[in-house]
């Protein structure tokens, strides 16, 4: 009897579907659809909201951690390279300056003393080139004397040959 | 020519009776059924491994949930100082979060089975998107008066207007709040069956074109072009609807939080 009524009920609400042409706006289709709406959407909702989202956010949570964790290791990784990085650089600097001290000494010692011998040996050759100069000038003078004797015995050769006179080469001394 | 209003049409699976409420499990309530089983099967499944690099399927469990996480705090989220920073766990307005993701991953569900030629989209019908509007405002209304009291009313009365148009603006304003739920609901549901009723449509002229033969039938690439527009287009209007509706739903909640403002 009751599943007569039911179908007769679902019959009309169809019939009444069909006059109203338009299924959307039919409020037959209301109750049922509100009905259900309410059960599908308080599951999904207990569901989601006690289930799934808190898991899904505790992942997202515990990996933004993760890498907040790694990232704070990599900084102070990173500032202890700097430090490390800073001492070297230090020592480096210390090193090179030390370095360069040394080398100025050295070089300032072997300059005076290059400068040392070079005063001696410029001493010792301007002793030498006086000497020669000395020597150059008693050649020079000798080899002059020499000049006038041959000039002298060549002008009384040579007048002697031209003109048959016979003079002496002090005689042609005399007048060069 | 197929009939186009047929698709909305309700099929009664299970006639049932709740207190002498017709509550006949209907094809539009085994897809709402369908929506809630696929949606939260595949957010704790997929999140079963809860691995810091996570799968294929997690990644886009995380995605939504970012995404919607998103959406709240950027609705929600001003008024505090501590907007921009920190995300937000123990902010008042993070417990409207599973509100707001079970409606849009409920309607964009409904939407996208609604895409599957042959099923049913219950966000199609009034009934289901006025449901969830009414949800919508009830919920802004308990909590507006929970939170603020009488101050909840502050909403109506905007600052910095002048007295002498005080009462007209507050009149406005309480229609305009009013007739939220109308919207809201009206926007989805439309929306949902103009798209599938345009479709349907083109598709009709498809086989009609071809049914006529000869030159007809070469005719018809013109609606199946229109047709495979209509379809893309429908897709990003099923996204785009479930977005909106959460969307104003973030911002109805955030009245009811700041109604000051």
């Amino acid at each position: 009897m009751a599943e007569t009524h039911h179908n007769t009920e679902t019959g009309v609400a169809h019939e009444a579907g069909h006059k109203a042409g338009f299924p959307p706006l039919d409020p037959a289709n209301f109750a049922p659809q509100i009905i259900w709406l309410a059960i599908t959407f308080a599951l999904l909702y207990g569901l989601l909201s006690k289930i799934a989202l808190p898991r899904i956010g505790e992942v997202i949570e515990e990996r933004r951690d993760r890498i907040q964790r790694d990232i704070d290791a990599a900084e102070a990784l990173k500032a202890e390279t700097e430090k490390a990085l800073r001492g070297y650089e230090q020592s480096l600097a210390d090193a090179r300056s030390k370095a360069g001290g040394i080398a100025r000494e050295t070089r300032d010692k072997l300059a005076t003393e290059t400068d040392k011998k070079r005063h001696a040996s410029e001493a010792e050759v301007a002793a030498k080139i006086a000497d020669a100069e000395g020597r150059i000038a008693a050649m020079k003078a000798n080899a002059l004397q020499n000049v006038g004797d041959i000039a002298a015995e060549t002008a009384s050769a040579i007048v002697g040959k031209l003109i048959g006179v016979d003079v002496s080469a002090a005689e042609a001394k005399k007048h060069l | 020519m197929p009939d186009p209003i047929h698709q909305f049409e309700i099929k009664r699976l299970i006639p049932l009776d709740l207190f002498g409420l017709d509550a006949t499990f209907t094809n539009s309530a085994l897809f709402m059924l369908l929506a809630a089983v696929l949606v939260s099967g595949f957010l704790i499944l997929s999140m079963q491994g809860r691995s810091l690099v996570p799968t294929r399927l997690q990644s886009l469990a995380e995605m939504l949930y970012e995404f919607v996480a998103n959406m709240v705090r950027d609705t929600m989220g001003h008024g505090h100082d501590d907007h921009g920073h920190g995300h937000g766990h123990d902010q008042g307005y993070m417990k409207f979060f599973p509100l707001v993701f079970t409606i849009f991953i409920f309607i964009l569900t409904l939407n996208m089975l609604g895409m599957i030629p042959g099923f049913f989209t219950s966000t199609s019908h009034l009934a289901v998107t006025a449901g969830l509007a009414l949800l919508v405002f009830v919920t802004v209304l308990i909590v507006g008066f929970a939170k603020n009291g009488f101050g909840f009313l502050k909403l109506f009365v905007p600052s910095g207007v002048p007295i002498y148009v005080l009462p007209l603006v507050v009149a406005i304003e309480i229609i305009s709040f009013l007739s939220r739920p109308i919207s809201h609901s009206v926007r989805l549901f439309a929306n949902m069956l103009a798209g599938h009723i345009t479709l349907k449509v083109f598709a009709g002229f498809i086989i009609m074109l071809l049914g006529a033969g000869g030159a007809y039938g070469i005719l018809s690439i013109l609606p199946l072009t229109m047709a495979t527009a209509l379809t893309a287009l429908e897709f990003l209007v099923a996204f785009l609807q479930a977005y909106v509706f959460a969307m104003l739903t973030c911002m109805y909640l955030n009245d009811a939080l700041h109604p000051g403002h």
